[in-house]
């Protein structure tokens, strides 16, 4: 039992404490389970010192025996790239908490039950090192959200949870069955054990399998990203999602997706990985330049920038299946840093909603005058996302671009004009609202910001500024975590292995 | 020598402003505005003495700033004399704006919010200059734009500003994509992105290796400077920049931002000499650029508009310099532009002012007598622009004129006559405003001396700043060894030929706009087709309307939303799926009886699938 164990256990311990708590009494349930996630926050933030030690290998490994037939095992542990995912989760969960105060009136105690439930399954799928934990996590994290979306969203929530929840399902089933093959042939759930039978030649696929076994994987995963042209469900679940939903959602779930990718895709099948690789980069270039095309015209502005997200996330997995460090390093700055603006974005975007209760760019415009300091947060954010240099994003775009730039020119080129397209869509929905002549309307609902929306927004621009200039607090473990990653997909080394075992 | 507080004390400046400037008193704010620049260019002045004579580069490393893989890239500050020019030039012109600004904006709503985005545009202008490697030029590259959209836009609740703002940022993206591309070709062909280790790298690349991919480098290169220094395709922004306060426009749209791309240029000389396709290319467009610049600015009636499009003709003339090789005649261009041009601004702004806002020419005249000092400060600045002898533009003209007399005597020539429209534009502008009867109704007044004395200062640079700044012996050092040395002969011959266009251009708007007052509508009349085609731009922003803007707009509406993901991915494969397997519409209507139990089953149903689905495996072994 080490801390990482605990702080698994601790989102469910505060999930079932707070389904204990009495029902009336709403005060006490918002005061509960925002000090309960600041704690597991804080917690959390224990775990970066020795991880950070050695970021290349997992260190807070606990591997103990759970059910015994089938063999499967509670193994988890942690490396440069969990360590972040974590934190990002934890970080966002008490946000999101404290976002929700006013928003929500109605089944209060579910709500933030539900918040807490997600962060157990968001910590469980970032640290698993056995599949069929990892699977259960992946399970774990779609029903709070399918809850979040179901009951406490917009007027089309329930067409928007469904479609959520199939949506996934769908690749989740093939991602089991490809599972429970690699177990039959493996006697194993167990992924260190897997990559080492891989390795050492005790376990062999031969081509169909791996690719099958491959694209199985990587269809779950790249509906959660999502990669065009599986991203439909995202417009949708974003729209109707409370804002806290929403912000979970763009920050820390879809990351699960190009987590897998990483984690999973990459090592297990190194070679159907690089085979695959060119038509899997012109889906991720296809989808920056429809994502952001189609964002362009949006007239709602959650669902623009639930089209701005389809971009931004083609960018990791470009950087993926860019197949080197820069690469590499630069998607994961981009989960991170994407879940850092857009969650940002759509925080904002909710605190709009609160004031005038639309979500139509139109019913807006000169916001700037009534609410100087929303717009100036507001503005930060807009940078963030399109990448401007000394704000998060860029640091990611600029590594996967470079990255790509490697492989081939012409993916950088086309993947470039992602960029000037994010200027485009987002400064022409910031000047929609915020600029121009303030209606009769707008200044009757418009005010400025809270001391809690302050609260809730100024940590997430303070890391904004911090991932922007110093980007050497994580690129470090980032790129030694990612190394060991790549060491295994190397051809020269997957060869060399193969005739070892032979 | 504590560089970064160079950028720094305007950044302060910027923060301390934007934040208790809604509870602080004008004279708070100026001093803390005014203040931190002045800091910023007596530091400069400082660090510049203590490092003379500056024969080697100095730099300043600071922190890492992000490394993966082979790439490691540093915050470092570098000066070299190039970099000292332009700290000079910046810091200089930026204070004189500064105080301007402080009498200019003085009846302002968000006068903070001004000061604290000009103080926030010098942080990143430093930046620029002083970085020592591309990326971090990149980043005041970026910065300067994003101060330039906030400054244009600086009247958010015009239209028109906030819509020239997004403009000038969208635009400059476009060129900040081939600069970026250009950054990316670099790291993969040198594997660094520091200025001295690329450059050298590129010097011993053998040519036949190198000339492909560092010609791509150069031509992306300036695909960035065209957006910036708004060269032909994409010099669209900047006339419409000008929307934001008139000491925007001087400090930024013409005397630093704007030039930035003949900064980078120059600094990436080493790349460019290796690659002689992409100087010709340099050249062209900006001759190009100059000559159409130049005839649209013929024609204009507004007169910031006159000055921007000479801005952008201007700059066409220092990239005209880079291109031929003459880098530093280009950057003695941008020094005594920035004094003439921020003078013109500042001059046109002092007019604006006394108009009661008035920018049209023709509801102007007469202004000689009614403010006797604006008249003086922008009829010198007029001289050194139009390429008067031993004015300060002079200077820097016969440098440019004289590199492309020795290369190639067709750009001499085109560069001939567009001096002379130049010439002869800004004397119209001078003789509309001040000559003849006055056509407003306003009572022009004179401005205030907090506006007149920077003016004073521009006007005694424009006078002799050619001949005290020797701007191409200062720089011998940076490209001595770089550009093969050219002794180009200035004989007495050539010098009276070089300034003729100027007096030339003079004397004809003196006879069109004065002598004969009648001569200009006579003109416009008989060649009415010519001069439609020049008053309207040559309709290049109609045609990029028509061409791009329009049918990306409708294509992703129409088309990629519409038809791609709502019909086809959306209704016809996702619905079309799973109305099949699961009679989808049917399950909707169950679904939403709104029971939890209902959801609950579903998750229930779905992990006792996997359970038995494991039992029945597990079992099997």
């Amino acid at each position: 039992m080490n801390l990482l164990d605990l702080l698994i256990a601790a989102p469910l311990i505060g999930f079932l404490i707070t389904l204990a708590l009495p029902k009336g009494n709403t005060g006490l349930i918002k005061m509960f389970t925002l000090v309960f996630s600041l704690a597991v926050f804080a917690a959390s933030l224990l775990l970066v010192g020795p991880t950070l030690d050695r970021p290349a290998i997992m260190t807070w490994v606990t591997d103990a025996p759970w059910i015994t037939t089938p063999a499967i095992r509670y193994h988890v542990g942690m490396d440069g790239v969990s360590l972040w995912l974590v934190l990002l989760s934890t970080f966002l969960t008490p946000i999101s908490i404290l976002l929700s105060f006013k928003y929500i009136d109605k089944r209060i105690k579910e709500f933030y039950a539900f918040l807490l439930l997600l962060e157990f399954g968001l910590i469980g799928v970032f640290v698993s090192l056995d599949l069929f934990l990892f699977y259960a996590f992946w399970e774990v994290c779609l029903v709070p959200m399918y809850f979040l979306i179901g009951i406490w969203g917009h007027e089309r929530r329930i067409y928007a949870a469904v479609k959520f929840f199939l949506y996934t399902m769908a690749g989740s089933v093939l991602m089991l069955a490809a599972i429970l093959y690699l177990y039959s042939k493996a006697g194993t759930f167990d992924y260190p054990a897997i990559l080492l039978m891989l390795e050492t030649g005790k376990l062999a696929l031969n081509h169909t399998e791996e690719t099958l076994l491959f694209l199985a994987f990587f269809l779950a995963f790249a509906i959660k990203v999502p990669l065009f042209p599986l991203h439909t469900w995202l417009p949708d679940a974003h729209v109707e999602a409370p804002t806290a939903g929403s912000v979970m959602l763009a920050a820390v779930m879809l990351k699960m997706g190009t987590y897998g990718i990483l984690r999973f895709c990459l090592p297990l099948y190194p070679n159907a990985s690089k085979e695959n690789a060119n038509w899997i980069i012109i889906l991720a270039i296809t989808g920056i330049i429809y994502g952001a095309l189609v964002a362009l015209v949006q007239p709602n502005m959650k669902k623009l920038v639930a089209y701005s997200s389809v971009s931004h996330l083609g960018f990791v997995v470009l950087g993926m299946f860019s197949g080197n460090q820069w690469g590499l390093d630069g998607a994961v700055y981009q989960m991170l840093a994407h879940g850092i603006s857009t969650g940002a974005l759509f925080m904002l975007v909710g605190f709009l909603y609160e004031r005038q209760h639309s979500l139509e760019i139109k019913d807006y415009g000169g916001v700037a005058t009534p609410a100087p300091w929303l717009s100036t947060v507001f503005l930060v954010t807009t940078l963030a996302s399109i990448g401007m240099p000394l704000l998060n994003n860029f640091v990611g775009e600029y590594l996967v671009l470079q990255g790509a730039a490697q492989v081939n020119i012409w993916w950088a080129v086309f993947a470039a004009t992602g960029v000037i397209l994010s200027a485009c869509y987002m400064l022409w929905m910031y000047q929609r609202t915020f600029f121009g002549e303030t209606p009769e309307e707008v200044t009757h609902h418009m005010h400025d910001l809270k001391a809690r929306e302050w609260a809730c927004i100024l940590p997430l621009i303070a890391v904004m500024i911090w991932m922007g200039i110093y980007a050497q607090t994580f690129l470090p473990s980032i790129g030694a975590s990612n190394k060991t990653i790549l060491d295994r997909t190397q051809p020269a080394r997957v060869a060399e292995v193969a005739n070892n075992g032979r | 020598m504590q560089l970064w507080l160079i950028p720094l004390l305007p950044l302060a400046g910027a923060a301390i402003n934007g934040f208790t400037g809604r509870r602080t008193s004008r004279s708070v704010q100026n001093t803390v505005a005014i203040g931190s620049v002045l800091l910023s260019f007596l530091w400069v002045v400082k660090t510049l003495m203590a490092l003379m004579p500056m024969e080697e580069r100095y730099v300043e490393h600071y922190f890492t700033w992000m490394a993966s893989g082979a790439l490691n890239v540093g915050v470092d500050f570098a000066i070299d004399r190039l970099t000292a020019v332009m700290l000079c030039v910046v810091t200089g012109i930026g204070t004189l704006i500064h105080i301007y600004a402080a009498g200019y904006m003085k009846e302002e709503e968000g006068y903070y919010r001004f000061f604290s985005y000009l103080n926030l545009f010098m942080f990143f202008m430093l930046v620029l200059v002083l970085g020592g490697n591309f990326l971090l030029l990149f980043v005041g590259w970026e910065g300067v734009g994003l101060c330039s959209y906030l400054l244009i836009g600086f009247y958010f609740v015009k239209k028109s500003a906030s819509d020239a703002g997004k403009k000038a940022f969208i635009v400059n993206r476009i060129g900040d994509f081939g600069f970026s591309l250009a950054m990316f070709l670099i790291v993969v062909t040198f594997g660094s992105l520091d200025f001295p280790t690329v450059f050298a790298k590129a010097q011993q690349f053998p040519i036949e290796e190198s000339a492909g991919i560092i010609t791509a480098i150069c031509l992306l290169l300036l695909v960035g400077a065209t957006g910036k220094s708004a060269q032909i395709p994409l010099f669209v922004w900047l006339p419409d920049a000008m929307e934001g306060p008139t000491p925007v426009s001087a400090l930024i749209h013409a005397a630093t931002m704007v030039t930035a791309g003949v900064y980078m240029c120059s600094r990436s000389a080493a790349l460019f000499m290796k690659a002689p396709i992409a100087m010709d290319t340099v050249a062209i467009v900006g001759l190009a650029t100059a000559v159409m610049a130049a005839t649209i600015g013929l024609v204009q009636n507004d007169i910031k508009k006159v000055y921007a499009y000479s801005t952008v003709s201007q700059l066409g003339f220092m990239f005209l310099a880079v291109g031929l090789g003459a880098f530093s005649a280009g950057i003695y261009h941008l020094v005594t532009h920035a004094f003439f041009k921020a003078l013109l601004f500042l001059g046109a702004g002092s007019v604006i002012h006394a108009c009661h806002h008035e920018q049209d020419m023709r509801h102007m005249g007469g202004l000689r007598k009614k403010i006797p000092h604006t008249f003086n400060v922008l009829l010198i600045a007029a001289l050194a622009i139009a390429g008067f002898p031993f004015m300060s533009g002079w200077y820097s003209k016969e440098e440019i004129l004289g590199a492309a007399h020795h290369h190639h005597m067709w750009m001499y020539w085109a560069a001939w006559v567009t001096a002379g429209m130049t010439a002869f534009y800004v004397f119209r502008s001078i003789f509309l405003t001040f000559f003849g009867e006055y056509k407003g109704h306003a009572h022009p007044h004179e401005s205030p001396w907090s506006m007149l004395g920077p003016l004073y200062v521009l006007a005694i640079l424009s006078l002799i700043g050619g001949y005290i700044f020797p701007i191409p012996h200062i720089l011998e050092p940076i490209f001595h060894g770089i550009v093969p040395a050219a002794h180009i002969e200035h004989s007495l011959a050539d010098m009276i030929l070089g300034s003729s266009p100027g007096i030339i251009g003079i004397f004809l708007a003196y006879i069109v706009y004065v002598a004969k007052p009648g001569l200009a509508d006579t003109i416009k009349d008989s060649f009415s087709g010519v001069y439609n085609i020049l008053y309207n731009k040559y309709f290049v922003d109609e045609i990029y309307d028509a061409a791009i803007v329009h049918p990306i707009e409708r294509t992703s509406r129409n088309f990629f939303w519409k038809i791609v993901d709502v019909g086809i991915i959306d209704n016809g494969f996702v619905h079309g799926f799973s109305g099949a397997a699961l009679n989808f519409g049917g399950l909707l209507r169950h679904l939403q009886s709104g029971v939890i139990r209902n959801y609950a089953a579903w998750t229930v149903i779905g992990v006792i699938g996997i359970l038995s689905a494991l039992t029945v495996l597990g079992g099997g072994r």
